[in-house]
């Protein structure tokens, strides 16, 4: 709370260890199976490490006891950058539409409100059944990647409302004024200042579905994506082999993640440096 | 936009720029739940699916002990975690927004609390197992510490893991709702109400806690029905010895009785429904959220 005279009070130091303690406890287990990844080859599950060794993530290449990793992975990548597309596409142009009002919009904003509460296994069930009714089959790249959508969607729709909350229409009416199509206030006026927040909506497209796993249990047909088989692998694999696919899945969220937050540091830097160039 | 000449604001616009998201919503959510719903008042014998139209699989699932059982249990699991989840979640929030001065690091520390919500939440769970088994971390630090001298074997497999994973999952959906409230709260409110000498304690009772509640009110929604909808820790967690409604429901799915698992769905979607809606009659979420 506001010390205005600057000294910091017991209760700062109590709240900031028990948010320190907080911290330990989410990043604490991840820490410790990176650490027993590199368990020795004769190590177990647990501590002591008996030896340091990248072993489990040789095993983990190499092996063909833990399924088809390489194909899953390569199909959650794919999932991923699709679902991540769509996302960024499909929530830009949802947002600028709900800027007006519209019929539908009340249902239309339920319905996605309904799709992030609702229980994932259960659309997947709804989903596979259609498929079933309709005489389709079921396929990773289409029945899992609408599965994917209806949760990557209304994320990405509620992160549009708030960039747009803080966006000044005011712009783009200045750039129409000035005679510009609305295919260009859309290129080089409402795209390029909604950008970071694009680039936000992108990483929950990508990492929500590459780490998806209810709403596609049921709907990827005959070829798993990776987070499937790594959930197979936590009632059947009892070697720190699981411990390596984890750090190797938790490492491409962490890039994901990292280029993320740089590209959206980047273009606040390049913007804060254009107007002080034009203050000057 | 559009590209009609006439500028964007035709009247057209809007229902251009919406429809993919609408055709995928009402394709991928719409017409699969009501799917579902149509299944429930099919029959299965495990093998084949017949359309007939009856209540046999409500009356079933209503009528059957361990109905109730499931649904007592995971609505245990989501009143234990929801009152963890929102302990811890205000408390960080208010550190945060309150005692963290410089924006920097309030954004830093912020950030770092929802790092996690973008990595898999399966090796998070997974992750608890070498910390909490027999002969894992705790267990070892307690004996050596002469504090136990036999493992806990209440640690891992059991009720208390699959709560601890539901808190450590789910608490960053409370602390982003909350967080966002906070911060809002004027902060020459505050000023004026030490002015009028009222101490920490009236200031976080009188002031912060209810302009705080839309953001308790979002989160509560979050961790109610994603504990609600959960399957997989309480599979994991509970090492098979703990069901919920869902886990159940998976059960179902797996023998094929997808009628039953659809019937159970139902009521567990109107049961989430009716809480969701019981929140949302405290607090006007959307009014607030458009401030």
């Amino acid at each position: 709370m506001a010390h205005n005279n600057g000294a910091r009070g017991p209760a700062f130091y109590f709240l900031a260890a028990f948010f320190a303690l907080f911290v330990a406890f989410l990043y604490g287990p991840m820490l410790i199976i990176f650490v027993l990844s590199f368990q020795g080859p004769t190590g177990g599950l647990t501590f002591p490490m008996r030896g340091i060794s990248t072993h489990w993530f040789a095993d983990l290449l190499s092996s063909s006891r833990y399924g088809d990793l390489g194909g899953a992975f390569q199909r959650s990548i794919m999932l991923g950058f699709l679902s991540m597309s769509i996302t960024a596409v499909v929530c830009l142009f949802a947002g600028l539409a709900f800027r007006r009002k519209f019929w539908g919009a009340g249902p239309l904003f339920y319905l996605s409100i309904i799709s992030l509460v609702i229980p994932g296994i259960l659309l997947g069930l709804g989903i596979s059944q259609l498929f079933q009714l309709l005489g389709l089959h079921l396929h990773w790249w289409l029945s899992a990647l609408g599965a994917h959508l209806s949760w990557t969607l209304p994320f990405g729709l509620l992160i549009m409302f708030a960039v747009l909350n803080r966006f000044d229409p005011s712009w783009e009416e200045a750039a129409r004024d000035a005679g510009a199509t609305p295919r260009q206030i859309l290129a080089y006026v409402t795209i390029p200042i909604l950008f970071p927040g694009l680039i936000a909506v992108a990483l929950f497209g990508f990492t929500l579905s590459y780490d998806e796993l209810p709403r596609s249990l049921l709907t990827v047909g005959g070829l798993n994506t990776l987070p499937i088989e790594i959930s197979n692998m936590t009632t059947n694999v009892t070697t720190p082999a699981l411990y390596a696919i984890g750090t190797m899945t938790s490492a491409l969220s962490f890039l994901a993640i990292t280029t993320a937050f740089i590209a959206i540091a980047v273009i606040q830097k390049r913007r804060a440096r254009a107007h002080g160039d034009q203050a000057e | 936009m559009s590209g009609s000449s006439s500028g964007s604001s035709s009247s057209a616009t809007p229902y251009l720029q919406v429809a993919p998201l609408a055709l995928i919503m009402i394709a991928m959510v719409g017409i699969p739940l009501a799917t579902v719903v149509l299944l429930s008042f099919w029959e299965s014998d495990g093998i084949l699916i017949y359309p007939t139209y009856n209540l046999q699989n409500y009356i079933d699932v209503l009528t059957s002990p361990v109905t109730l059982s499931l649904f007592l249990k995971t609505l245990k699991f989501a009143s234990i975690t929801l009152i963890f989840t929102a302990v811890i979640g205000f408390t960080c929030s208010y550190f945060l927004v309150f005692h963290v001065r410089n924006l920097r690091w309030q954004i830093a520390l912020f950030l770092l609390c929802t790092i996690p919500f973008w990595t898999s939440n399966i090796i998070r769970m997974v992750s608890w197992i070498p910390f909490l088994g027999r002969e894992g971390l705790f267990n070892t630090l307690l004996i050596e510490a002469g504090i136990i001298s036999q493992p806990l074997d209440v640690l891992l497999f059991s009720d208390f893991s699959v709560i601890l994973t539901y808190i450590h999952l789910y608490t960053l959906f409370m602390i982003v709702p909350i967080f966002n409230s906070m911060a809002k709260i004027n902060p020459n409110l505050i000023e004026a109400a030490r002015d009028a000498g009222a101490s920490s304690f009236q200031i976080l009772r009188y002031i912060i806690i209810p302009l705080s509640k839309t953001g308790l009110a979002l989160g509560t929604i979050f961790v109610v029905t994603l504990v609600m909808g959960d399957f997989f820790a309480v599979r994991v967690m509970s090492g098979g010895q703990s069901a919920s409604v869902v886990s159940a429901m998976k059960n179902e799915i797996d023998q094929l009785y997808y009628p039953q698992a659809s019937a159970m769905a139902v009521l567990l979607v109107i049961v989430v429904l009716i809480m969701v809606s019981a929140v949302l009659r405290i607090v006007d979420i959307r009014s607030e959220l458009a401030r």
